[in-house]
């Protein structure tokens, strides 16, 4: 674990894989929760947790190294059902790179189990690891993805909140609202939430 | 509707409605955003005796026309620049009072970007997760205004200032920006590094409320390869491929996946709210505070 100063306010922890990050970001959840840490913004990312909005953060830095950090806890809330209609444009080149055909490219995205590790891109956009296998992303990136695309790049899977550009690889669709600021949360999925995908009829 | 509201006549380049922002919810993947010149935007709501939390307009460069339905007591700042009232000059910088259908014109900037107005009460459009701002990354709030919006306004709750002047920095004719190295300035070259701090670089005009773009020397990588997506603070110095570094404002990305060579000191960002495309830019390297 290696904390690195980000200007005056702010450090960036940077641990070896994204199973740490995840195990670290709950740890200063945690912390934050009992009052042994103070910080306005905690950020996980891919093998990082950014902490910002610190008064002493060369003291924090020097007593995280100390720090035990338990793997992620089994949690005991429920797990947030997305139901996809798997008609994405892009599913035969998933299959093609996988060596599979598309029903397997199904059977495999939908028999997974996974967890929101960060958040980023547009409100409600979350990166969530646990896919069996990695895709490249999209050699050109589209100009327009329409909101609900369930979508694959790296070792990750998500779902666009929005329409917006993207390089991501569309293998389906879903009708679940992913942002709603009208709606508390706003964001159906938060770092460290249970994710399944089910999957729907397509016509 | 009510009689406390502003009609927008001209809405101008680009004004927007911005608070204090929505801090707290990064993790979510929502910026910050709030007003770019935070002291501005404080300085017009204590003249006109708003809460410090309480929204105004930004504009930006040819500032705006707005027309109050009912009396208000209104103040100008950020950029200075004409400001009239049906035609008449009124005072740039200190409470004004719009009787209800005048017309009140912020001309354009004549120095400076970012123009504030502060309307007694507030504009009161709905809270997107505690904040009224406009966030142009990722369309939290209201949508930038267009001739003919209706704004909603508060109610006044304290008395205006009683001020003749008030004092406020001029928008830079250079702007000095502190940085602190890190938390990625190992992924650049030593040149790099001295390029960065030593080498004088202009404000691009393709900056926003996103980053303050810059034109200069490109920054070259010790390192090829990518940096898996990473948390983004405001005033990251962040280098894209193209190695001209960006600074960024208020309605930046919460994570990003190229390296941040730097950050600026907060004290220096409201200057780069107010600097005009063109304006030389200094990077002046200071330590980490212990």
């Amino acid at each position: 674990m290696r904390a690195l100063p980000v200007g005056d306010r702010a450090l960036l922890i940077e641990v070896g894989t994204g199973e740490e990050a995840e195990a670290l970001h709950a740890e200063l959840l945690r912390r934050r929760a009992t009052g042994d840490l103070s910080a306005t913004e905690i950020v996980p990312a891919a093998r990082t947790v950014l902490l910002d909005g610190l008064d002493a953060p060369s003291r924090l830095a020097e007593r995280l190294v100390s720090w035990d950090i338990p793997p992620v806890p089994p949690r005991a809330e429920q797990v947030v059902e997305i139901p996809v209609r798997y008609d994405g444009p892009d599913l035969p080149d998933v299959a093609a790179h996988w060596g599979v055909d598309e029903a397997e490219v199904v059977r495999a995205h939908a028999g997974a189990e996974y967890r929101v590790a960060f958040c980023g891109f547009a409100p409600g956009f979350g990166y969530l690891t646990g896919l069996p296998r990695e895709v490249p992303r999209r050699a050109t990136p589209r100009t327009s993805v329409p909101a609900g695309s369930v979508a694959l790049a790296g070792p990750y899977t998500g779902v666009y909140p929005r329409a917006s550009p993207g390089g991501w690889q569309l293998i389906g669709t879903t009708d679940a609202v992913l942002w709603d600021p009208a709606r508390v949360p706003a964001a159906l999925l938060a770092p460290g939430t249970r994710v399944r995908f089910t999957p729907l009829e397509t016509p | 509707m009510t009689d406390d509201a502003l009609v927008v006549v001209r809405a101008g380049a680009l004004t927007t409605v911005q608070d204090r922002g929505r801090p707290g919810h990064a993790h979510l993947g929502v910026p910050r955003s709030g007003a770019l010149d935070a002291p501005a935007a404080a300085l017009v709501n204590r003249l006109v005796g708003n809460s410090p939390d309480a929204a105004v307009l930004e504009t930006t460069l040819n500032g705006c026309s707005v027309r109050p339905r009912s009396a208000v007591v209104v103040a100008v700042g950020g950029a200075p620049g004409p400001v009239t009232v049906d035609g008449r000059p009124a005072p740039w910088g200190a409470p004004v009072r719009v009787p209800g259908g005048a017309l009140l014109d912020i001309g354009p900037a004549r120095s400076g970007v970012r123009g504030y107005l502060a309307v007694a009460g507030g504009v009161a459009v709905e809270p997107v997760l505690g904040s009224r701002s406009t966030d142009l990354l990722s369309g939290l709030g209201p949508p930038p205004l267009t001739d003919g919006t209706v704004l909603p306004l508060g109610r006044p709750c304290r008395p205006h200032a009683r001020v003749d002047v008030v004092p406020h920095p001029a928008p830079p004719s250079e702007l000095v920006l502190r940085v602190t190295l890190g938390p990625r300035d190992d992924w650049f070259t030593d040149t790099a590094l001295r390029t960065l701090t030593r080498h004088p670089y202009a404000v691009s005009s393709a900056s926003n409320r996103i980053g303050l773009r810059t034109e200069g020397p490109a920054l070259e990588r010790s390192r090829p390869g990518e940096l898996p997506s990473e948390g983004m603070v405001l005033g990251a110095v962040q280098v894209p491929p193209d190695g001209r570094p960006v600074v960024f404002l208020a309605d930046h990305p919460t994570t990003g996946g190229y390296p941040v060579i730097a950050v600026v000191h907060p004290a220096d960002l409201p200057g780069a709210a107010q600097a005009t495309p063109g304006t030389p830019v200094r990077f002046v390297a200071v330590r980490h505070r212990r």
